[in-house]
């Protein structure tokens, strides 16, 4: 019983892990600039495929690893230059639709480059499960706990204590504000940007071992960590974290006690019931209109 | 007779000419697919555009329609025409249940609801495959009433050409009467809206079951008119397919859906050509057109030309 239940929570922290990740992506960008960046699942998927494709050229994996995050974190600054930043001024609807092309063109790219099969990147130490209480954990699961431990720490500190992340912050309380005191917002959009999709490779390449990926692989990933983002309460860092193992967690138990053939709708019923409730998420800030 | 009535007989003119234009069937088919694409396309612009709600999970109640008219003929032996009604019935009854909660939201929250709703919708169609054929899809019935059906490319041309028409008229006359002033007004704010009287909820539901209804009709004739059936017909692809028709189109705009809808069916069928790179193209067509025309091609047109030609 109790092996059973430590069993579908390994997987769930695990793939809550990964979903906390995709959640912070979109709520870095969403501070920064307002925009839902739909295109936060590709990075993920990049994060996987360029991994995979140079450590199948011989590269060394670690190598292949930050390589493919290096690639990512270029390819979110491209997307804030070519198309977030000349149509800054657009509708949130018209903002959406860009971001939803530049996924459909990075996804295109990917089929094109990397071709349309499902790829498993090696296991960062051995497949050799490691016994807990009667469950196994791989090891994977272990380097994704442990990097995305390390990131969210990373992350908090460039926030609470750096001057680069407290100017992101500053932009995302009041623009016109920061403006006043010297920082240019269209760094910060560029700096989350590209923030969001060093994460996103990060991601994509934890839990390649684990999943497998494809060039499509981002579309799914990408809407979980928007569920993820909102359930926290979007724009919120703590809420993407907690939004992210909850869902994780949520999944893995579904899928193992009532039916693992509905696991994928378990976030968007979690999300619908809860906006019912709470409309701005579990740790969202309550806000008044303005009229 | 009026401006907006010399447009519609002008409109219909037209759709009564393009058979005599159209050079072969293939053209002809793909004419049938806009016009079932811009009958659900008008509907989310009534929810979109005027009203300003964003929905990205339209394809549920296009999948509602499609769905129900691939299985209640075929296993339950219900005439197609009936079928089509259980079917707006059902997408309608759907929409006036979660309207209200749902459209309280606001901004993206409303846009993570919606699609929430819209993929949930896409699963069940997946999993239960003892109706739907699963991932695998289902064939579907002719569409038929007292023993006649449409047939043919021609014969469907006319039953869409006239269905498109309604639906264009009743969403012009939808817009322009005291309804559609109601939206447009709760669109530019809610708070004015409601110190004049306008019962907000109430009007954003109304909006929302319109445009539910309309995509169930269009899913019906889709699912008719093509005679098979998959899940993709209400996946989230299909959703955003059809919220980007409504904003390249133009919001706000109904001839900027009809337009959008023929815009952006044609394209996959001229990028085919270019194998292997129809993704790239249409995602980076996507990102340029939004880029250079953010309000979408007829209001940015409609400016251009002075304001004269109103959408």
């Amino acid at each position: 019983m109790l092996s059973e239940f430590l069993q579908f929570l390994f997987a769930g922290v695990t793939s809550g892990s990964i979903y906390a990740l995709a959640a912070l992506g979109f709520a870095i960008i969403f501070n920064a600039s307002g925009v839902i960046n739909f295109a936060q699942g590709e990075f993920i998927m990049l994060g996987g495929m360029v991994s995979v494709a140079l450590a199948a050229a011989g590269l060394p994996l670690p190598f292949a690893v930050v390589a493919s995050v290096l690639v990512s974190v270029v390819v979110g600054i491209g997307v804030e230059k070519g198309a977030i930043e000349p149509a800054r001024r657009a509708e949130t609807v018209t903002l959406i639709i860009i971001t939803i092309g530049a996924s459909i063109l990075i996804q295109g790219l990917a089929q094109v480059i990397f071709g349309k099969g499902q790829h498993a990147l090696q296991p960062f130490s051995g497949d050799t499960p490691i016994l807990v209480g009667g469950a196994s954990l791989l090891p994977q699961s272990l380097w994704v706990l442990g990097v995305s431990a390390i990131v969210v720490a990373a992350l908090w500190g460039f926030f609470n204590r750096t001057l680069a992340g407290k100017a992101m912050l500053a932009v995302s309380y009041n623009r016109l504000g920061a403006q006043l005191v010297g920082i240019e917002p269209r760094r910060v959009w560029l700096v989350a940007f590209g923030l969001s999709g060093g994460l996103g490779a990060v991601a994509g390449a934890l839990s390649a071992p684990i999943t497998m990926t494809s060039y499509d692989a981002g579309l799914m990933l990408g809407l979980k960590g928007f569920v993820a983002a909102t359930l926290g309460g979007l724009g919120n860092g703590l809420g993407a974290v907690v939004g992210g193992l909850l869902l994780g967690v949520a999944e893995a138990m579904t899928a193992g006690y009532v039916s693992s053939a509905y696991k994928d709708a378990v976030p968007f019923v979690l999300i619908l019931l809860v906006l019912v409730f709470l409309p701005r998420g579990l740790l969202g800030a309550r806000s008044a209109d303005r009229v | 007779m009026s401006a907006r009535w010399r447009v519609l007989v002008g409109f219909a003119v037209l759709l009564a000419l393009l058979p005599l234009v159209v050079p072969n069937s293939f053209v002809l088919d793909l004419v049938n697919r806009i016009a079932i694409n811009a009958i659900a396309v008008i509907g989310l612009n009534l929810v979109m555009g005027y009203a300003g709600q964003v929905s990205l999970g339209h394809a549920a109640f296009f999948g509602i329609g499609a769905y129900l008219s691939g299985v209640l003929p075929s296993q339950y032996g219900w005439p197609p025409v009936a079928a089509l009604g259980a079917g707006l019935a059902a997408a309608g009854g759907l929409a006036f249940a979660v309207g209200r909660p749902i459209l309280r939201l606001k901004g993206h929250y409303l846009a993570m609801a919606t699609l929430g709703l819209g993929i949930i919708g896409a699963i069940v169609v997946t999993n239960e495959s003892r109706w739907t054929g699963g991932p695998d899809g289902m064939p579907v019935d002719a569409l038929t009433l007292f023993g006649h059906g449409p047939g043919n490319e021609k014969g469907w041309y006319a039953v869409l050409a006239v269905a498109l028409w309604l639906t264009v008229w009743l969403a012009q006359n939808l817009v322009d009467s005291p309804v559609g002033r109601a939206l447009r007004t709760l669109h530019g704010s809610e708070p004015a809206a409601q110190s004049v009287g306008i019962d907000v909820p109430k009007y954003k539901v109304r909006a929302f079951v319109v445009a539910a209804m309309l995509a169930s009709f269009a899913g019906s004739l889709f699912a008719h008119y093509v005679g098979f059936i998959t899940p993709q017909v209400s996946s989230f692809m299909h959703s955003i397919e059809l919220v980007t028709m409504v904003v390249v189109g133009g919001m706000a705009s109904v001839w900027g859906s009809v337009l959008g809808a023929a815009l952006l069916t044609a394209l996959p069928q001229l990028l085919a050509d270019f194998e292997g790179w129809e993704m790239v193209l249409f995602g980076g067509l996507l990102v340029v057109t939004m880029v250079l025309l953010p309000r979408g091609v007829v209001p940015t047109l409609a400016r251009r030309l002075g304001g004269r030609a109103r959408a």
